[in-house]
């Protein structure tokens, strides 16, 4: 299937061409075959396709976690190709937010010391850091908990957590892999409300790489990937009719 | 962040104390070691520092304190002569067997001291009169020597002023009691006057085994050294150039270092393998959390820095642990002196700065790995 013509494509994330292959030789493998990809700002967008079809290196890609071989990649007008890393680390520091699939909280810190790592890293004081933090806690439910340790709450209550993480240095783009695949249906439900409540929020986009058919209804467009390919980009009806169906 | 690295470090408890527990051990191997090689050392030296005399002539092939090869009578005269010399004196020194009240035969370090000046004599009297050496038949002990375990065998006590023994069949009588630092043979040291440690030790040909000599007042002792050696044809030594020549004999001559080297070298070792091991797993079991802070932009230097501050802080905790440690150990010895036992300040600067080199190649292993750590590393599962 041909990729649909996009309404945002010079919006957030734009991605043109990118090749990105593994290994030499007889064990090369081509993960991303010259894929275009965009998303806009106030856009929840999530990428989706079979484990494998190349979502989570297009992700890589786009955060700047991952060198490629070919192609352009801009974030919110910055380009990455051509940036040194140590830039690409630096861009990536203030302008990006990231939830993982494991949550990736540090067990031996507190909940506002996990919170408040983004804003150290970007050279706040730790007094201030972890008022911030605090604050963002309270707004993902999650008040007066600051001083516990990420093993004693729930898995949802964790992602919580790591979505406050992820937004106290307030990005303008935000990076989930797999948020709710390791949450029961309620909790996926509630964090899926979060990201999309932060997803409007002006000047911001939020791209979610997922497996999760619950989470198809949140989107404002879908971009379905198979074998290193874009296959389709979903938006207004056609992308009512896939989440009708996949429901 | 360096403070949250701390925090990541000391939540990881069994981690922490292996970590601690390593760097302890391998400070208080390489500190407790080169203490007793430093003692060891003290006591080589320990003689010239009892008798505190400013030159020490010899035979020309002794080459440390502990080592006699006998001259002739005459040579004390011809460094007389010598200009620039005060004036110089026989010394007689040789291990000698004492009997005791009980009958056992003790070993000691004969000391026959010039008798009209008694240059040479111990710097500290606990007891008695050490002028009272002119009488014949007279001795004054060490504490050592004094000990119920020594000469003061079958008294049931310490030997006191007044008491005798034998040496060599010859009748010795204490009287006086003094302070000494332990010989490094560890024989107990019988003080006594030139002549009298003649007629107590075996007739030989040739019976002095020293000369001790006192420059002239203004004149450099090395100088006055330098002339003695020069018109005599004898080695003349100043205290410092005594102790070095000592020291230097005993690197070359005996394992003594090489043994105490290779326990320090060891102690280092497994410092590095221990540490190196333990922080290379804790890294390893922290890849996930440090791919996390490399993705939410931590940099290779700053993730770096903070496992080097976890190195060193616990490579600072450990050592001050060994130090401790040493230290009990050193106190513990203090008594009795036995092992020899010092810390030079230097030794322990240079330890402290072994640990460290420690820390440094045990977060090196980490660091390696979290450089090559690819950020994307968190995306996979």
């Amino acid at each position: 299937m041909t990729p649909t013509a996009s309404p945002h494509a010079d919006g957030a994330v734009r991605v043109r061409g990118v090749i990105k292959t593994f290994g030499v030789g007889d064990a090369k493998t081509v993960a991303l075959k010259g894929i275009d990809f965009s998303a806009a700002e106030g856009e929840l967008h999530l990428v989706v396709g079979p484990s494998g079809c190349g979502k989570t290196t297009l992700l890589s890609v786009v955060a700047g976690t991952l060198d490629w071989d070919e192609g352009d990649v801009s974030v919110f007008g910055t380009r990455l190709d051509g940036m040194g890393k140590g830039a690409v680390t630096r861009f990536r520091r203030s302008n990006i937010g990231f939830i993982f699939q494991q949550f990736n909280l540090i067990p031996t810190l507190t909940l506002v010391e996990n919170v408040s790592v983004p804003l150290l890293l970007n050279g706040a004081g730790r007094r201030t850091a972890e008022e911030k933090a605090a604050q963002l806690l309270k707004q993902v439910g999650l008040e007066g908990r600051g001083n516990k340790r990420p093993t004693q709450l729930s898995g949802g209550q964790q992602q919580r957590v790591a979505i406050a993480r992820a937004l106290v240095h307030e990005p303008r783009l935000l990076i989930c892999d797999e948020p709710t695949s390791a949450l029961d249906s309620a909790t996926g439900h509630q964090i899926m409300d979060i990201l999309s409540g932060v997803a409007r929020a002006p000047g911001r986009c939020v791209i979610i790489v997922t497996h999760d058919p619950r989470t198809y209804r949140y989107a404002d467009r879908i971009t379905e990937m198979e074998d290193g390919r874009v296959t389709r980009v979903l938006d207004g009806a056609a992308l009512g009719e896939f989440v009708s169906m996949t429901h | 962040m360096y403070l949250l690295a701390l925090k990541m470090l000391l939540g990881d408890r069994a981690k922490y104390i292996m970590l601690v527990g390593g760097l302890t051990f391998s400070s208080l191997l390489m500190t407790q070691q080169n203490g007793v090689f430093q003692g060891l050392l003290s006591w080589t030296t320990s003689h010239m520092r009892n008798m505190r005399a400013s030159i020490w002539v010899v035979e020309s092939r002794v080459e440390q304190v502990n080592e006699t090869k006998a001259l002739r009578d005459t040579d004390v005269n011809r460094v007389r002569s010598v200009d620039g010399v005060d004036f110089a004196v026989p010394l007689f020194q040789g291990v000698m067997k004492a009997r005791a009240a009980d009958g056992s035969d003790k070993q000691v370090q004969l000391i026959g001291l010039h008798g009209g000046t008694l240059y040479g004599r111990p710097a500290v009297m606990v007891d008695g009169d050490i002028s009272q050496l002119r009488v014949p038949n007279t001795v004054v002990v060490d504490e050592l020597a004094a000990q119920p375990t020594r000469l003061g065998a079958g008294l049931g006590r310490s030997l006191k002023v007044g008491d005798t023994f034998e040496i060599n069949d010859r009748e010795a009588r204490v009287v006086g009691i003094c302070k000494t630092e332990r010989h490094f043979f560890g024989y107990p040291y019988v003080f006594t006057s030139y002549d009298q440690a003649l007629q107590y030790a075996p007739r030989q040909r040739k019976m002095l085994s020293m000369i001790l000599a006192e420059p002239k007042p203004g004149i450099p002792a090395e100088e006055v050294a330098r002339r003695i050696a020069a018109e005599t044809g004898m080695k003349a030594y100043t205290v410092p150039e005594f102790e070095r020549s000592t020291v230097a004999w005993i690197w070359r001559n005996t394992g003594i270092p090489a043994s105490f080297m290779t326990t320090i070298i060891l102690g280092f070792v497994v410092g590095v393998a221990v540490s190196g091991q333990t922080f290379y797993s804790f890294v390893l079991e922290n890849l996930k959390n440090l791919g996390a802070l490399k993705a939410m932009g931590a940099g290779n230097g700053l993730l770096a820095g903070m496992l080097l501050f976890q190195a060193i802080t616990v490579g600072v905790i450990g050592y001050g642990l060994g130090l401790g440690l040493t230290a009990l150990f050193g106190l513990a010895v203090a008594q009795s002196g036995q092992p020899p036992f010092k810390l030079v300040p230097l030794y322990l600067v240079q330890t402290f700065g072994a640990v460290l080199v420690i820390c440094v190649l045990a977060a090196l292993f980490g660091i390696r790995k979290v450089a090559r750590l690819e950020p994307a590393i968190v995306f996979r599962g």
